[in-house]
């Protein structure tokens, strides 16, 4: 048993690079036996590349890792749990219709000669959840679980493992307010037990709260690791951000006319509360906030993909019929969906089927498509947006991730949408792709398009957005015009809920 | 290189076809005779017209099993309506009315009660072929016109074509633009490729499936009809097992059975090689156990052979890579 203070886990130099990029260069990081320490950093930082190397889903290109005095031996999950090292993920992935005591102790059941000893796995996994401080029935069903009573279950099957180390990504992100309370009560127990807990968070009152190192990463490198005593919201914040933002988005000054879209007191209580604001033509306002805070509902509820509770959605002053994409596309709204793999593009098929998806009035004669106006028009916006593609007859799998996003991109520009609608544009694409999609977007903003742009990237939000509203835990906490918004502001309203000094 | 890359099960289905054709007419006397072509087709129309709908629920992610019910209660319609004074103009529309109906039927249980189309038409399987069972019991109708009976039957004029092919050919025409030249077929195979991908492409998914599960049921209508002037029998037993034929001749014809993928000219290949096999194995005297054995060996082949020519290629592709 580890005494208090005893070096569990330390990082040096740690390097990695997928293809050509480059994801860490060069992390340190050192974890103590009964010590809670959060890992903080902007998407992309390289959290998730650390907590996948410690994890062994990947495997280090360069630096050293140690696990108490001995080096680490990385590659696979199984060396991991081994080297008494537990994942939690965001979502729990238990067996719903088996006990709690079976989840804890699936594959690994206590045996009483030929049989399964019930009586003491459920014994034991009853001493670990009361160790936890959470006493849940170990004989019922994990159905009908909260999502942090799942994650309590997991992290008793990891103990019942002998982890030490505990890593946590995102644990709080689905979780309400008072499971987040139950969660840090499982926390502080680990502490109490002289485990290490590792845990990766972007609501930052919480890790201020619980946390007792800090360590800020950026670009794939470690920036800072503090005592929580050491540092204040300020500071990780401005250690966070780190760069001063670039000419990288040309701002274009747009002329700005009536209102096109308008939402007023939107509601869907699983996700978002009373939510209103506008978009003018010629106008990008952007949705910020962290991921799971209601920004990617919102776009889903307008387009009609979900339904709301009450609320309305006005385009150009007219009411739109809730629940139904046909009426948006009707009245000219356009949504480039977060997941282009799932939800923009059919993979297996062709590029020019793929961009003439929406489009099919343009190229259909009385009752039939087409396909020499189909090809046309594919030619027309794969010159438009320069997407990079052998031939228009091959599958959109076969292209890279931005030309898959310009190819998404394009199949909605190709309806001449009045309201544009992008969910994270420029998730996983290269920097050239990016500034050319950005590109796009404001070259649509300058054809009176009204575009509502949700962003987890500060720069971009700050570099391309006239307004920003910016939401946190399914409510609006924050409008900041174009003028008024810093980088710390933005970050400061997403994680706390405050306006921001 | 290349051309070996694109060998697909496409194409390997028209070779398969003719190394059938070759490989019968050198081991049997007349399979190449016009009337044993004639008996191809006309022994496989019922398959072809009720594939017609079926391959669009397929490529849709669905299933149909109750096809050969339909048929044969809207057979029992018709000859029960028949029977009871209706005029033929009368009973033929009802056959075809009462199989859309089922098929509505089966489109609603599965999107609107959101249950698995295979749960479904399990069920309705059964059911529409008790409900055939409870209107004619065992009695059978044979007495039809002469004019209706002979179309099932009949060649055009003295060749040898049969009177049912020219609507087979029109209804192949019809589905093959359909599927392949016109919105509603493109949204078909979006659906089958990515339910959620054509949700957000403002597809109305649940109205679509519902509107191929009835024209698939109005088909077995068809097929009805068809199947029961060409035996002019209206029996609650007819058809027994064709749903099957059907299914397999859509596999066997490159449909995925994942959705997303298929063509009608393949499905037409798939009848065909399914129909020749199975001629060629009746004039080679070989008992029906047989066939039934060597339609399932064809059904295996035809599931199995996307999937491992595709982890080929694959292979081929890591192998590329890795040199």
């Amino acid at each position: 048993m580890a005494q208090k203070g005893d070096l569990l886990l330390q990082m040096k130099g740690v390097q990695k690079r997928f293809g050509g990029a480059i994801a860490l260069r060069g992390t340190d990081l050192s974890i103590r036996a009964g010590e809670i320490h959060a890992l903080l950093g902007e998407n992309g930082a390289g959290k998730s590349t650390m907590l996948k190397i410690l994890a062994g889903v990947h495997v280090n290109d360069g630096g050293t890792i140690s696990i108490g005095d001995k080096p680490f031996t990385t590659g696979s999950p199984q060396a991991s749990i081994e080297q008494g090292i537990a994942v939690i993920y965001q979502e729990p992935s238990l067996f719903l219709d088996l006990t709690l005591a079976e989840n804890v102790f699936i594959g690994r059941q206590p045996m009483k000669g030929v049989a399964i000893d019930w009586a003491q796995a459920q014994s034991e996994a009853a001493r670990l959840f009361a160790e936890l401080g959470v006493p849940l029935d170990p004989k019922r069903q994990a159905r009908g679980l909260s999502i942090a009573d799942q994650q309590v279950v997991e992290i008793a099957k990891a103990l019942s493992m002998n982890a030490n180390i505990i890593l946590m990504d995102e644990p709080t992100a689905a979780l309400s307010a008072s499971e987040v309370e139950r969660l840090m009560t499982v926390m502080k127990s680990l502490k109490a037990a002289n485990k290490a807990v590792i845990f990766v968070s972007h609501r930052l009152d919480e890790v201020f709260a619980i946390s007792d190192y800090i360590t800020v990463m950026r670009d794939g490198a470690t920036v800072s690791e503090n005592p929580v005593g050491g540092t204040d919201l300020q500071k990780v914040i401005k250690e966070m951000v780190g760069r001063e933002l670039t000419e990288l988005f040309p701002k274009t000054e747009n002329k700005i006319g009536d209102v096109a879209l308008e939402i007023k007191d939107l509601t869907n209580p699983a996700y978002f509360r009373n939510i209103s604001f506008t978009v003018r033509h010629g106008e990008i306002v952007a949705l910020a906030g962290l991921v799971g805070s209601g920004r990617s509902e919102v776009a889903r509820a307008i387009f009609g993909i979900d339904k709301y509770t009450t609320g309305s959605v006005k385009v150009n002053g007219k009411d739109l019929a809730k629940g139904s994409p046909v009426a948006a596309m009707a009245e000219k709204i356009a949504l480039v969906p977060e997941d282009r793999r799932q939800q923009g593009l059919f993979m297996i098929a062709s590029v020019n089927r793929n961009i003439s998806m929406e489009s099919f009035d343009r190229i259909k004669g009385k009752i039939f498509l087409n396909f020499k106006k189909e090809r046309a028009l594919t030619e027309i916006w794969r010159e438009k947006l320069s997407i990079k593609y052998e031939a228009q007859s091959n599958p959109v799998e076969s292209l890279s991730g931005g030309n898959q996003q310009k190819t998404v991109l394009a199949k909605w520009l190709a309806t001449d949408p009045d309201i544009l609608i992008v969910d994270e544009p420029t998730r996983g694409i290269d920097v050239g792709t990016k500034a050319e999609v950005h590109k796009l977007i404001n070259a649509a903003a300058g054809e009176g398009k009204a575009v509502l742009m949700i962003s987890s990237e500060l720069p971009e939000v700050l570099g391309m957005a006239d307004r920003i509203i910016i939401m946190r835990e399914g409510h609006k906490v924050a409008e900041l015009s174009r003028l008024e918004a810093t980088q710390e502001k933005v970050i400061a309203a997403a994680t706390t809920g405050s306006k921001g000094a | 290189m290349k051309l070996k890359l694109r060998f697909s099960w496409d194409t390997s289905i028209l070779i398969i076809l003719a190394v059938v054709w070759v490989a019968a007419s050198l081991t049997t006397d007349n399979f190449l005779s016009s009337i044993n072509v004639s008996q191809i087709f006309s022994n496989t129309s019922e398959i072809t017209i009720m594939a017609f709908g079926v391959i669009f629920l397929i490529i849709l992610g669905e299933i149909d099993l109750s096809v050969a019910s339909i048929l044969a209660l809207g057979s029992s319609m018709l000859g029960w309506s028949y029977a009871k004074g209706a005029p033929i103009w009368l009973a033929i529309i009802i056959c075809m009315a009462v199989g859309t109906l089922c098929g509505f039927i089966n489109g609603w249980l599965v999107t609107k009660v959101g249950l698995g189309s295979l749960a479904v038409t399990i069920g309705t399987l059964a059911l529409y072929r008790g409900i055939a069972n409870g209107i004619l019991g065992t009695n059978t109708i044979n007495e039809f016109p002469e004019f209706w009976t002979g179309f099932g039957f009949d060649t055009i004029g003295t060749s040898f074509i049969p009177q049912s092919l020219p609507v087979i050919i029109l209804f192949g025409i019809g589905f093959a633009l359909l599927l392949h030249n016109t919105p509603f077929g493109r949204r078909t195979l979006a659906i089958g490729q990515s339910p959620e991908a054509a949700r957000f492409a403002g597809v109305n998914v649940v109205r679509h499936k519902i509107i191929v599960f009835t024209f698939t049921g109005f088909m077995s209508g068809v097929a009805g009809v068809i199947y029961t002037f060409r035996f002019s029998t209206a029996q609650a037993d007819n058809g027994i097992g064709l749903e099957l034929l059907v299914i397999s001749a859509c596999l066997l014809g490159g449909v995925s059975i994942f959705g997303g993928i298929g063509t009608i000219w393949g499905v037409i290949a798939g009848v065909l090689l399914a129909g020749s096999v199975e001629s060629w194995l009746t004039l080679r005297e070989i008992n029906a156990q047989w066939r039934t054995i060597v339609t399932g060996i064809l059904l295996l082949i035809s599931v199995a052979a996307p999937v491992l020519i595709n982890k080929a290629k694959a292979a081929k592709v890591r192998a590329e890579n890795k040199s």
